[in-house]
């Protein structure tokens, strides 16, 4: 090629038609940028309401309930910057509790025998998922909306066939119970904060789904597979992998979701998740996620989650009925996704 | 001479529809073939043959004498054989380093640290851009905000630092306006010139007559004519490109028709108030 090309100027100076990106301008290129204002608005709202909403204690708790919501959050808006949903993604964090505590108990054996079990299981369910999507072509939508019927049959039907009633029995007193408790569901104290163990969990799929999506191959072609599949397939990325790695990655997160929820209550109802994929969802879309594929950061869904998080148990702290929590939920979504179309407005336009 | 690729004989069926019939063609190193054809005459079913993204059902398809058949879009890479379409070159929402590297990142470190090498991803995209000619604003925007012309270029500086033997073009000046068409064709003869051979598909004689050395016409599926640049001239190829007889006859049509009278013409019918 050098045969024909012009020669390269060496040390060529910086480009005078580039003005000097400001931080601030920096900062309002980031897809989260909206999510993190929004988590600061709904903060200061709860300061100033809810007296006990800025205790050290309080933190902790509304951190745990962010982390329930952004363990799953994390891989659900990956798969949306690949260009799909998983509407089965709450129910599978049921069904993988299920499995674990019942193969356990049935079989009578090691609590980390129905562990293993489930992990398998789950991914299993995942893999379907991406490979139906795959193979078939057909929306995501469809495919997972039917996975998610069938699961949620399943929980209930099997549940009830072998354990008789819509719960499954006690696992407490099982062998390994207390280490697979210290992995999933244990907690400590930190600076006066209760610290439960998801929280860790959280924290670390946020930091390795950040590294996967900037930092490696996968992550380049997670973006290429949501913002353009041909144009991607076209230059030899594996589409088809990609899409079915996320729905995989779907799974071991509400695999360990799943066991979480198995070992702080030691029971699992069978009915519980129904919903929960939507929170996942609305997550991801408030912490900038574009809804159709190819834009958006592991980060901001950690934000949307905290959003969560603070909205569920500030209502509480401020002693409103908790029916409205749907509501604000509902209105923060709004709000979030038209900021986060005004900011990348403006972003753009000063480009 | 073995030619890089050599199509022979080539067709495909889409359940019981001809969308390509005994079409052949060759592709040197350091030529260019252009596929000439109105919309719908197979251009996008050869290409798709060639790119790897549909086998063919007829006909002989050889990669440096060999016979074979491509399976899949990286099979065809692998060969050599990069192709850069109109619309679906690019990413847009990814920037322009991104999409440069899309599918080959170069990474660095070992195993659960195995990195992309983002360093020196920037740094030749930068290099390889200026080499073409393009002198990149910045290689973090999206790649969406530069102009076609400007795509089309990254796409094909992309294909021949990957080190593409056979650089297949959809299309590339179908959607630019005169200018940005000088620089795209400019690149493509800086692509033949270093070597490379060059399908390139277009609608528009003028510009495959420009860099050309080879013509072949394709109508409604199958081959209605090849030449050599030594055997054609301009004004041939495109009247044949235009249907030859067939645009006579729509010069006649032209000429002859009356206006409708519903466009304000007075029609052949006699006046109905006499």
């Amino acid at each position: 090629m050098t045969a024909t090309a012009p020669p390269v100027k060496d040390g060529a100076p910086a480009d005078e038609r580039l003005l000097r990106t400001s931080p601030l301008r920096a900062l309002l290129g980031r897809p989260e940028l909206g999510s993190v204002v929004g988590a600061v608005a709904v903060f200061l709202f709860f300061s100033i309401v809810a007296d006990s909403f800025l205790r050290a204690s309080s933190f902790g708790t509304v951190l745990y309930a962010a982390s329930t919501i952004g363990i799953m959050a994390v891989p659900v808006a990956l798969l949306m910057i690949g260009g799909e949903f998983d509407l089965s993604a709450g129910v599978l964090v049921t069904s993988s509790a299920l499995i674990s505590s019942m193969f356990s108990y049935q079989m009578t054996a090691n609590v980390w025998v129905g562990v293993l079990v489930s992990l398998l299981a789950t991914l299993a369910v995942g893999v379907f998922n991406g490979v139906m999507l795959t193979r078939t072509k057909l929306p995501s939508f469809i495919i997972t909306l039917g996975t998610f019927l069938m699961l949620t049959g399943l929980n209930l039907g099997l549940t009830k066939l072998i354990s008789g009633t819509v719960s499954t029995k006690t696992i407490a007193d099982m062998e390994g119970f207390s280490s697979a408790r210290a992995l999933f569901a244990s907690q400590f104290t930190l600076g006066g904060v209760d610290v439960k163990v998801t929280i860790l969990w959280w924290f670390g799929l946020v930091a390795l789904a950040t590294w996967i999506l900037l930092r490696t191959r996968f992550g380049n072609w997670i973006f290429a597979a949501g913002g353009g599949a041909d144009a991607a397939r076209a230059v030899g990325v594996p589409v088809r992998t990609t899409k079915i790695g996320l729905y995989a990655g779907v799974a071991f997160c509400a695999w360990v979701s799943g066991q979480h929820l198995l070992f702080s209550f030691d029971v699992v109802q069978s009915g519980e998740g129904v919903g929960n994929e939507l929170i996942y969802i609305i997550a991801a879309v408030i912490g900038g996620c574009l809804i159709t594929g190819g834009y958006g950061s592991a980060i901001g869904s950690a934000v949307g989650a905290f959003i969560f998080g603070m909205t569920s148990k500030g209502i509480v702290y401020a002693e409103w009925n908790p029916d409205w929590f749907k509501f604000f939920l509902g209105a923060m979504l709004l709000l979030a996704t038209l900021l986060n179309a005004w900011v990348r407005k403006r972003a753009e336009a000063t480009k | 001479m073995t030619a890089l690729v050599e199509l022979d004989d080539v067709s495909k069926y889409y359940g019981n529809i001809r969308a390509l019939e005994g079409v052949s063609l060759e592709v040197h190193a350091g030529g260019i073939t252009c596929v000439l054809g109105d919309n719908g005459a197979g251009k996008s079913t050869l290409i798709k043959i060639i790119a790897g993204l549909h086998t063919h059902d007829g006909g002989t398809l050889r990669i440096d004498g060999e016979e074979t058949s491509l399976a899949s879009p990286r099979e065809a890479l692998d060969r050599g054989i990069a192709t850069v379409y109109q619309d679906l070159a690019v990413v847009p929402l990814m920037p322009v380093w991104r999409n440069f590297f899309l599918g080959s990142e170069p990474t660095k470190g070992a195993g659960p640290f195995k990195r992309l090498d983002v360093g020196l991803m920037r740094e030749t995209t930068r290099s390889e851009l200026l080499r073409m000619g393009i002198d990149l604003r910045d290689v973090d925007q999206p790649i969406g905000t530069l102009s076609g012309g400007e795509r089309q270029c990254v796409a094909i500086a992309r294909a021949v630092y990957f080190g593409a033997k056979v650089l297949v073009l959809d299309e590339p000046t179908a959607a630019l306006g005169v200018k940005q068409s000088g620089v795209v064709l400019k690149y493509v003869a800086a692509a033949r010139d270093a070597g490379l051979g060059v399908v390139l598909i277009t609608h528009n004689p003028h510009h495959a007559y420009l860099v050309g050395d080879r013509f072949v016409l394709l109508k409604r599926g199958v081959m209605s004519a090849s030449h050599t640049k030594e055997s054609v001239t301009l004004d041939e190829l495109t009247r044949q490109m235009a249907g030859g007889s067939e645009l006579e006859d729509l010069r006649h049509e032209l000429e002859r028709a009356p206006a409708p009278t519903h466009l304000g013409g007075h029609g052949n019918r006699p006046d109905p108030a006499p």
